[in-house]
């Protein structure tokens, strides 16, 4: 069979070489119909959504696009929530946390602290840029907010070539999360991958109880609704704002440290995260926390499916699917109207 | 009644200022004739997402140059680089290499640009009629297509065309030994992704001709994530994965495909992979992916080959990428040129080029050769290979047959009707 010949490289138990196999049969459908490539292939799309192999390890391959999308966009949704502004700099903050996640990394060894150091390390940085720089055009006209974040985006780019080099760098997998895949119902999942996943949803979790239930979180929506009577009750809205600017570059940092063992480092590597997470927010409306979850998992599922059923159309899909949004229901699927 | 000096500058010095400046404009060949040094200007990406592999071609281009100007210089006079930033933008590697010559007086060229700017640097090096080496071009036609061909510019770089030819031959071989009959391919998304690709299954399929492709993915350059290509090309079930991924897009890739386990699931032929930017980031390079070399000190393994990656390494304090070697032989065939012509004057040299072999650590058999007829690079180290996780990285690389190459090349040309 030729199927025998594809194995011959793994090294591993045979019982791993024994699921590969089940791996293979399993999907068996689905491959017979996936031969060829054209521009629309709905056969393989539907082929695909017949095979449990298939279908879990798609489902896996956008939850985790997703997910890290939405951690980078939801800190992107709560600054503008509450401070009014679309930070344009926040793939900066993506960035920085892949950095920090790589060189701690290499300094300690360990994965733990890593990923500390890049939720920390942005969160402080992001505070330091909130009160020293941003916090100086609150109220400004939206054009000079973009000019001092595009500014920044480009200050960012330019630090982090002269403190780590113009060339990709990469952290590499911790030798934790070297190990064969798990097969869920015939699927191919990666144990890191199941972490992060579940990193990215107890952050959800925690964000969404956090802001609708403690006091803490009633300020912050306090503040969002009425900064002037919230500063008249003695709160004072400057360490809100920058505790949210903070929060929002700690979220972002923590998805580029989870990114950093998959995903190569270079200076503007923030950039094409920021874009999605900018169709994120405006898929799920600018402002709303559940709306970037469900915009980001959307996405990553169109990603995931779209490239099996539209191959050469897949950056498209997720742009028409915005625009059918945007169409249908300008203020986002759980934009506040007129917020 | 006193006088104040107004501040700025002096009428005297505006009057001296301005007839410096005329006499430089009206009469630049003066100051060139009589400079006792020669000026080389370089065009060459030095800023950007490619900027390491312009800055590996301007560290081999200075390693070179000092020796050459440590034994004498060429024909006596000693070499100046003059090495300017292109941003790799094609426009303005252009307006650089038109400056390099008309204001600073440069008399040859050393073009440093990717195939996008050196089209752009080929026409000014065609309307100034000044020698020009490519030095980093692999796309075929720049030499191939005769409408391209103009007497004082020479490519001194691998071709496309030759690596399609032993990169399909050898997939093709290895193909046949394990009856790998079912391919994927995943290549990013722009010409230079689907020209390499489209000709090494042309060659895989030529060679093997049970060969089918199943499966095409096609992701954007510098895409950050590959999740989803990698699980496209998983359930599609290949026997075999070729890409023409490079650089960091490489390096992610590997990364994201290691923890879906697909190297062991099928052979993976990496074209761009046995080049050091890329060995020595990835952390965990999985054993056995086949690669084309680019620059690989252990081949050819000859003593030369291996004492010239070292010098660089001691320079610069890192491995020399594929760029270096091509930039290096580049000022060898210069030098050699100058040597035989007793001159530098660019119309002699460019004679002497032509047809020229000199002895070159990079040369399959010692030496490399710049063909008379299309004014290429010829004879150069070519071969693929299978990588180890550590130094050496590509252990044995077996070496491409020149003789073949010169057939199907020659075929190739005729059938896109260059000759």
């Amino acid at each position: 069979m030729e199927e025998e010949q594809g194995l011959h490289l793994i090294t591993h138990t045979a019982e791993t070489a024994d699921r590969l196999r089940r791996f293979r049969l399993v999907s068996a459908p689905y491959q017979a119909r996936c031969n060829e490539s054209a521009p629309v292939d709905l056969d393989a799309l539907a082929g695909c959504l017949s095979s449990s192999a298939c279908l879990v390890t798609q489902t896996t391959s956008g939850l985790i696009i997703g997910m890290l999308l939405f951690l980078v966009a939801v800190g992107l949704t709560l600054i503008f929530g509450v401070l009014k502004i679309v930070n344009f700099s926040h793939g900066a903050f993506y960035m920085f946390g892949a950095y920090f996640a790589m060189t701690a990394y290499q300094l300690t060894g360990s994965f733990a602290l890593a990923m500390l150091a890049g939720a920390a390390g942005t969160a402080i940085l992001g505070l330091i840029f909130e009160r020293v720089f941003m916090s100086r055009v609150y109220g400004a006209d939206v054009l000079m907010q973009l000019l001092v974040c595009y500014a920044f985006v480009l200050i960012f780019d330019d630090v982090v070539r002269l403190i780590w080099g113009p060339e990709f760098r990469s952290m590499g997998m911790p030798a934790a999360f070297q190990v064969m895949p798990l097969f869920i119902a015939g699927g191919v999942v990666p144990p890191y991958y199941l972490l992060l996943i579940g990193v990215a949803l107890l952050a959800a979790i925690v964000l969404g109880i956090g802001l609708s239930r403690s006091r803490i979180g009633k300020v912050i929506r306090a503040a969002a609704h009425n900064p002037g009577m919230v500063s008249a009750l003695g709160i004072n809205t400057g360490l809100i704002y920058g505790g949210v600017f903070a929060l929002g570059g700690m979220l972002a940092g923590l998805a580029g440290a989870l990114a950093a063992p998959v995903r190569s480092l270079t200076p503007g590597m923030g950039f094409s995260v920021l874009i999605e997470s900018f169709i994120v927010t405006v898929i799920g409306g600018m402002g709303s926390i559940v709306g970037a979850l469900v915009g980001a998992l959307l996405l990553g599922l169109i990603r995931s499916f779209g490239s099996l059923g539209f191959p050469l159309f897949t950056e498209g899909l997720m742009y028409l699917f915005m625009v059918i949004v945007l169409v249908s229901k300008p203020t986002g699927l759980f934009g506040k109207e007129a917020a | 009644m006193t006088r104040t000096r107004t501040p700025g500058i002096s009428r005297r010095s505006t009057l001296a200022l301005m007839g410096a400046g005329a006499m430089s404009v009206a009469a630049p060949w003066v100051a060139r004739a009589q400079a006792k040094t020669i000026k080389i200007g370089m065009p060459t990406i030095l800023s950007g997402r490619v900027a390491q592999l312009g800055t590996s071609s301007r560290n081999a281009v200075m390693l070179e140059v000092d020796k050459v100007n440590a034994a004498g210089g060429l024909a006596g006079r000693q070499i100046e680089m003059v090495i300017r930033d292109s941003k790799g933008q094609p426009q303005e590697a252009a307006r650089v290499a038109r400056e390099l010559v008309n204001t600073d007086g440069c008399e040859w060229l050393i073009d440093g640009e990717a195939s996008s700017g050196s089209f752009a640097v080929h026409e000014v090096a065609r309307d100034l009629g000044v020698l020009c080496v490519h030095t980093c071009s692999e796309a075929s036609s720049l030499t191939a297509d005769p409408k391209q061909h103009i007497p004082n510019a020479f490519r001194c770089v691998r071709q496309g065309i030759h690596d399609s030819i032993v990169g399909g031959s050898y997939a093709a071989s290895i193909s046949k030994a394990k009856g790998l009959k079912k391919w994927a391919t995943c290549s990013p998304d722009y010409a230079y992704g689907r020209d390499t690709t489209g000709e090494f299954t042309l060659y895989l399929k030529r060679f093997a001709p049970d060969v089918e492709i199943i499966s095409e993915s096609w992701p954007k350059l510098f895409q950050p994530d590959y999740t989803e290509v990698v699980t496209k090309i998983l359930q599609a079930k290949p026997q075999a994965l070729y890409s023409c991924l490079w650089g960091g897009d490489l390096t992610s890739y590997i990364d994201q495909a290691n923890i879906y386990a697909m190297f062991g699931q099928m052979e993976v032929f990496a074209v761009n992979m046995a080049d050091y930017t890329a060995l020595t980031v990835v952390k965990n390079l999985p054993k056995g992916i086949h690669s084309g070399n680019r620059y690989i000190k252990s081949f050819p393994t000859t003593p030369e080959n291996a004492a010239w990656g070292d010098a660089y390494k001691a320079k610069y304090n890192e491995y020399p990428t594929n760029w270096s070697w091509q930039n290096a032989t580049a000022v060898m065939f210069l030098a050699e040129a100058a040597k035989k012509a007793n001159s530098t004057d660019g119309k002699k040299i460019a004679e002497v080029l032509k047809g020229l072999t000199i002895k070159c650590p990079f040369g399959t058999d010692g030496t490399v050769t710049m063909r008379g007829d299309d004014h290429t690079l010829v004879g150069y180290a070519i071969g693929w290979g299978t990588t180890i996780p550590q130094e050496p990285y590509v252990p044995e690389v077996k070496a491409g047959d020149w003789k073949t190459i010169f057939e199907l090349e020659a075929e190739w040309k005729k059938s896109k009707g260059y000759t």
